[in-house]
């Protein structure tokens, strides 16, 4: 599927990368538990725009890069992030038009989900989350989404990734 | 993910994957880097020697306890050979590395830092790191330019440490909190009172011995619990310092030479 037609692979790198350098970056010690799932939400947007360029294989290199730079143990934002490009995958043609607020909506109940894996995981491996602001990225992310979404339009129209 | 959280065969590729994952680290760190860098030139020169000042006399009064920590030891070893005891204090040359916090933010709810020290300076898994006032943590995952450290008080970790005050033996475990550690399996009747150092007992050959690792806070007993439930609040302080030490105790030849003696002793 390499033609002409597919360009700005750059743009989607990039994307990533400042993506990347959101989550390491430090914030001080209150707000680190309210941090988005940046990752997360920029894999999600390039599944709903580019769904036949973006899928589950990115969403796995994604994954473990991001659990290389988190520390956490291989696989565990892996299988979360295949999970959301998954589920993103079957749904984003009716995901597409719906209003912002309610794709927002529905990327927190995502991401809520995922997190609820990530939970299963650390309680296995004898490390759970103590603290109920565990699940607050969900809801920052949520309430992100729609400026995320429409600076990534602007974004991907400007450069004309397609 | 139970291969690398079990048997940690992956380490090999995580390295690899790191060593990609530095630049942006880098990057990340930059800003914070720049910071201090300006106000480490904006400093007017009354203030420079202000701090000149007050280095100098911490530096006299350093030393002069220093004098009296040698002659303790001359002192400590005398005695100890009069007791005919194979354990000593000072004997052992440990070697130290400056290496500097990286300010990035890795998995929430556990305590780990990055440094700017990896596999090209001899860093390995396991090693010890302290900061000014006391044990920090150890190594967990050694890349080529950086390294991740666990901190003593990530609630999965626990080390050997025993009072200052009379030697009695205990583990200490984190619990996830920055300042609260928790001194485990000590029964209601153990002579532990608020305010006693914690240091390193050097058991379990990690760590090395005689390093603070907190005060005794606060305890509770329970009437129907077996155990205290004692509070040590770490002396280390990971938020406020930017550099820690990394240290190597026990290099290859004295392990062998101590477990030798170790083994006659007995």
């Amino acid at each position: 599927m390499i033609d002409k037609n597919h360009n700005g692979g750059v743009i989607i790198l990039m994307s990533f990368v400042i993506a990347y350098m959101l989550m390491a970056m430090p914030l001080p010690a209150w707000a680190a538990n309210w941090r988005p799932a940046w990752v997360a939400i920029v894999l999600i947007y390039w599944c709903l725009a580019l769904p036949e360029r973006v899928g589950i294989g990115i969403a796995w290199v994604a994954g473990m890069f991001l659990d290389v730079q988190q520390g956490t143990v291989f696989g565990q934002n892996a299988i979360v992030l295949i999970v959301i490009a998954f589920v993103i995958l079957k749904l984003h043609k009716r995901i597409r038009v719906y209003p912002l607020a309610q794709q927002a909506m529905i990327i927190c109940g995502l991401l809520l989900i995922t997190q609820l894996l990530t939970l299963w995981i650390r309680a296995m491996m004898g490390f759970p989350p103590q603290h109920w602001t565990y699940w607050m990225p969900a809801f920052t992310s949520m309430i992100l989404w729609p400026w995320l979404f429409i600076i990534l339009r602007d974004v991907r129209r400007t450069f004309r990734v397609h | 993910m139970s291969v690398d959280h079990r048997h940690g065969h992956l380490e090999n590729v995580r390295s690899f994957l790191s060593t990609l994952v530095y630049p942006l680290q880098y990057i990340v760190n930059m800003p914070v880097q720049a910071g201090r860098w300006v106000s480490n030139s904006v400093v007017t020169q009354t203030q420079l020697l202000e701090e000149n000042e007050d280095l100098r006399e911490g530096l006299l009064l350093l030393n002069q306890k220093l004098q009296k920590y040698d002659i303790l030891v001359e002192e400590n070893n005398r005695l100890r050979e009069l007791l005919d005891s194979s354990v000593r204090l000072g004997e052992r040359v440990e070697r130290v590395l400056i290496a500097e916090l990286i300010a990035v933010e890795l998995e929430s709810f556990r305590r780990q830092i990055v440094i700017n020290k990896g596999q090209r300076d001899d860093v390995y898994d396991g090693q010890p790191v302290v900061d000014a006032n006391g044990i920090m943590g150890q190594v967990v995952h050694v890349n080529p330019f950086s390294s991740t450290v666990l901190l003593i008080t990530d609630q999965t970790h626990s080390m050997p440490v025993q009072l200052n005050r009379n030697g009695l033996r205990a583990i200490a475990v984190g619990t996830g909190q920055d300042n609260v550690l928790l001194l485990e399996n000590l029964p209601t009747n153990s002579d532990i009172q608020t305010g006693d150092l914690v240091i390193s007992s050097g058991l379990g050959r990690r760590f090395p011995r005689g390093y603070p690792v907190g005060t005794v806070s606060n305890i509770t007993m329970e009437p129907g619990e077996p155990f205290a439930k004692v509070q040590v609040t770490p002396s280390a302080n990971p938020g406020q310092s930017r550099e820690v030490l990394l240290v190597w105790p026990y290099e290859e030849n004295t392990r062998h030479e101590q477990v030798s003696t170790n083994l006659t002793t007995k």
